[in-house]
């Protein structure tokens, strides 16, 4: 077994670039900040590809199965001789994976924003924040502890609500971080129940031994947690459910995604890395860390695979009718997050059935790639016309040919478009689920084609449709935005090529996927009318769109709404907790609790105004009070005290 | 020497610590209030020394006691006369009733 200790590198260089960019960026180092920052996670990337290289092809794998090990660990606080939360560095295949993804795109993320947030008043703000991130995410993926998941879950948490509120300038940028900031913390709180509930039960907070220990049907531990129940539902249930609660949060899962749309207040290339590629894969992630015991519960398994599913489709149908391209691009993420969900829920531990997990990580790698190179793409655009709104576009095609090209490659890669990435990851979720549930697998079939239609809406809306409005000023962009986008387009073509099965599975045994023809010629076909469909109603400016919107009339709006989410949110918040749990709860706090000290106060004030006077500033006074108090204490002790 | 009974060196203590502390309320310039503190340490000083030769003749304590309270009685005459003379500069009158400003 060799020595992987030097991976927490990885996260200590963007948490020192960090400090070093918090501390004295704004004042010294701000026209270098972006360099620096650059530099050190390019350290970060290397050692990444390095460690994966290593794992991959050369000492990974022990008698065919690639080993989980952790390669470094601390104990930062014991509370008793076995639950302790420790800060470890734990390689298995997803969280090597993971790293892979996280420092490149973040890289990639890093490199973009030199030319697009150049001129920004606190770039090297900017940097420390997105450094920030990377290392909260770095160490979140590294996690060998429970709790330390938590944490660095609540860093990621705080550097995305950092991030989405950079603009402070602007209230909407302000509400949009607080919103995200509040829904996900709300998720969370079900998350650490879940932790506790688990480790209670599991008398441990390393994920090692608790998936050890909740796996074996007939360990003391597992009995207990499966024997034990509340209100009719197992405890191992309500654990589990509540920490999936805790990634659909983070993941923008129904009813818990009306964060990520207003999340697009950020500046683009963090929308690109947190909020399409690293951070909101998380609790997908999360539940592939925890995917051993997930799997012992069929129940939890059926939630999740629900979830998954109908976010796909609810996001999908939402997509199609926005007109914001950032929007539209962040309920795509939303629907290909519960791709992934659903192929974590209705996937097995081992062999042949774990194709669900294997198929899920693989679209979560393929998806960072597209999704981050569409919405990189989308900050291209969005750079050159100064709006998010498509209506202001169109024609862009002879304006910026890397990014039309760019973007182009990134629609096809995610409407799964052979032989682009999106592709062969979608076909292996999409057989799992033809495999396990044919209900299932038709709402999938019929995501995927609506995820072609609203790609290519977006696609010819801006960059075909109408000749461009006006002369712009400047051309694309500077160099360090095109070289991210070239290379992301690249990966986003080619990544779907990689033998991802042989590295990557449930139970760490090399896996042969191979593509049915025939299988694949529904899904295929599909997508392609769809895309026909966008191309037929998009390409050329004309009244087919709204026409079509007007016959279906109340649907469309309530999907142009977001079928009334925020609505409801804002009703059961504003008409139903405030006025019946806050109201109360502020008016016992201003009264009776403020009460109780004021009254504690005032009474204190009154008796000292009462005795002050005895303290007159004459010392003779005091001197007889000191005589008087030992003549006093002297009659006390001799002749009263018996 | 041993003619003379322990009552009588106390009743002289006593007197001595009555008069000092009679001073001490009496008075109003600050170095006649420092005198009479004098007076009293000293009372006591007699005290130490009388209890240490009747009781414990074979003892030292008691005068080891009074040797303390004499250095001690040096330090803050020392301390007392500094506080006094800054008095004086500040208030160009060592009347303790002309400096009551520290109160409430």
């Amino acid at each position: 077994m060799s020595n992987y200790s030097y991976l927490y590198w990885i996260p200590l260089l963007p948490l020192a670039t960090f400090l070093v960019l918090g501390m004295f960026g704004r004042k010294y180092l701000s026209p270098i900040s972006g360099m620096l920052g650059t530099l050190s996670l390019a350290g970060s990337t290397l050692i990444s590809l390095f460690a994966a290289n290593q794992y991959f092809f050369v000492d990974g794998k022990m008698n065919g199965v690639y080993q989980k090990i952790t390669a470094f660990r601390f104990t930062w606080l014991t509370f008793s001789p076995n639950v302790s939360i420790d800060m470890s560095v734990i390689v298995d295949p997803i969280s090597v994976m993971m790293l892979v993804v996280v420092t490149f795109v973040s890289l990639m993320v890093h490199v973009f924003s030199l030319g697009y947030m150049k001129g920004e008043k606190r770039f090297a703000t900017y940097y420390a924040f997105l450094s920030l991130f990377t290392f909260s995410m770095l160490g979140l993926v590294l996690a060998g502890n429970i709790f330390q998941i938590y944490i660095f879950w609540e860093l990621v948490g705080v550097s995305s609500f950092l991030l989405i509120g950079f603009y402070f300038e602007k209230p909407s940028a302000v509400a949009a971080s607080k919103k995200a900031f509040i829904v996900t913390r709300f998720a969370d709180l079900g998350f650490l129940i879940g932790i506790l509930i688990l480790a209670f039960y599991g008398k441990t907070l390393d994920i090692g031994v608790l998936v050890e220990r909740l796996t074996s049907v007939q360990s003391p531990e597992y009995l207990g947690i499966a024997g034990a129940g509340f209100l009719g539902i197992s405890v191992l249930s309500w654990g589990l459910s509540l920490v999936f609660i805790g990634g659909a949060g983070k993941s923008a899962m129904f009813p818990l995604h009306i964060w990520l749309p207003d999340a697009m207040e950020g500046p683009t290339p963090v929308s690109a890395l947190i909020h399409a590629a690293t951070m909101v894969v998380a609790g997908v992630y999360l539940v592939a860390r925890l995917f051993p015991i997930f799997s012992m519960d069929v129940s939890v398994m059926h939630l999740i695979t629900y979830v998954g599913v109908f976010s796909a489709l609810f996001a999908a149908i939402i997509a199609c009718t926005q007109t914001d391209i950032k929007r539209v691009l962040a309920y795509s993420t939303m629907s290909q997050i519960g791709y992934m969900m659903f192929a974590l829920g209705i996937s097995h531990q081992t062999g042949e059935s774990g194709l669900g997990y294997m198929a899920s990580m693989f679209h979560l790698f393929t998806h960072a790639f597209f999704k981050s190179l569409l919405f990189l793409g989308a900050g291209a655009v969005i750079h050159l016309v100064h709006s998010n709104d498509m209506k202001d576009m169109g024609g862009l095609r002879k304006w910026m040919p890397i990014t039309h090209m760019a973007f182009l490659v990134g629609c096809l890669a995610i409407s799964g478009i052979p032989p682009f990435a999106g592709f062969f990851s979608k076909e292996e979720i999409l057989t799992a689920a033809f495999h396990n549930s044919p209900f299932v697998y038709g709402i999938a079939l019929f995501t995927a084609g609506l995820t072609a239609f609203y790609m290519f809406r977006l696609y010819f809306s801006i960059f075909w449709k109408k000749e461009a409005s006006h002369a712009y000023t400047h051309g694309e962009g500077t160099l360090t935005m095109k070289i991210p986008l070239v290379i992301l387009t690249i990966l986003a073509a080619g990544a779907g090529l990689l033998p991802f099965s042989r590295w990557v599975t449930a139970d760490g045994i090399s896996m042969e996927t191979h593509t049915d023809l025939l299988f694949s010629a529904i899904p295929v076909s599909f997508t392609a009318l769809a895309i026909l469909l966008a191309m037929y109603w998009y390409k050329n400016e004309n009244d087919k769109p709204a026409r079509f919107a007007s016959m279906a009339g109340g649907w469309y709006r309530a999907a142009h709404r977001k079928f009334y989410v925020d609505e409801i949110y804002l009703f059961v918040t504003g008409k139903i907790l405030f006025p019946l749990v806050g109201r109360p709860i502020a008016w016992f706090d201003k009264n009776i609790v403020d009460g109780c000290m004021n009254l504690l106060a005032t009474l204190t004030a009154r008796f000292s105004s009462l005795i002050k006077r005895w303290q007159s500033g004459s010392v003779q006074n005091y001197a007889l009070y000191f005589f008087g108090g030992i003549a006093a204490l002297a009659v006390l002790f001799i002749y009263l005290w018996k | 020497m041993q003619g003379i009974p322990l009552t009588h060196i106390l009743f002289v203590s006593t007197a001595l610590f009555l008069i000092g502390m009679y001073g001490l309320f009496t008075r109003r310039n600050l170095i006649t209030m420092l005198m009479s503190i004098e007076l009293m340490l000293n009372s006591v000083n007699i005290n130490f020394v009388a209890f240490n030769k009747y009781l414990y003749p074979d003892k030292l304590d008691g005068i080891f006691f009074s040797i303390f309270i004499i250095t001690i009685a040096a330090a803050e005459a020392a301390v007392a006369i500094a506080i006094i003379i800054n008095l004086y500069r500040t208030h160009t009158s060592i009347d303790v009733e002309d400096a009551t400003e520290m109160k409430y």
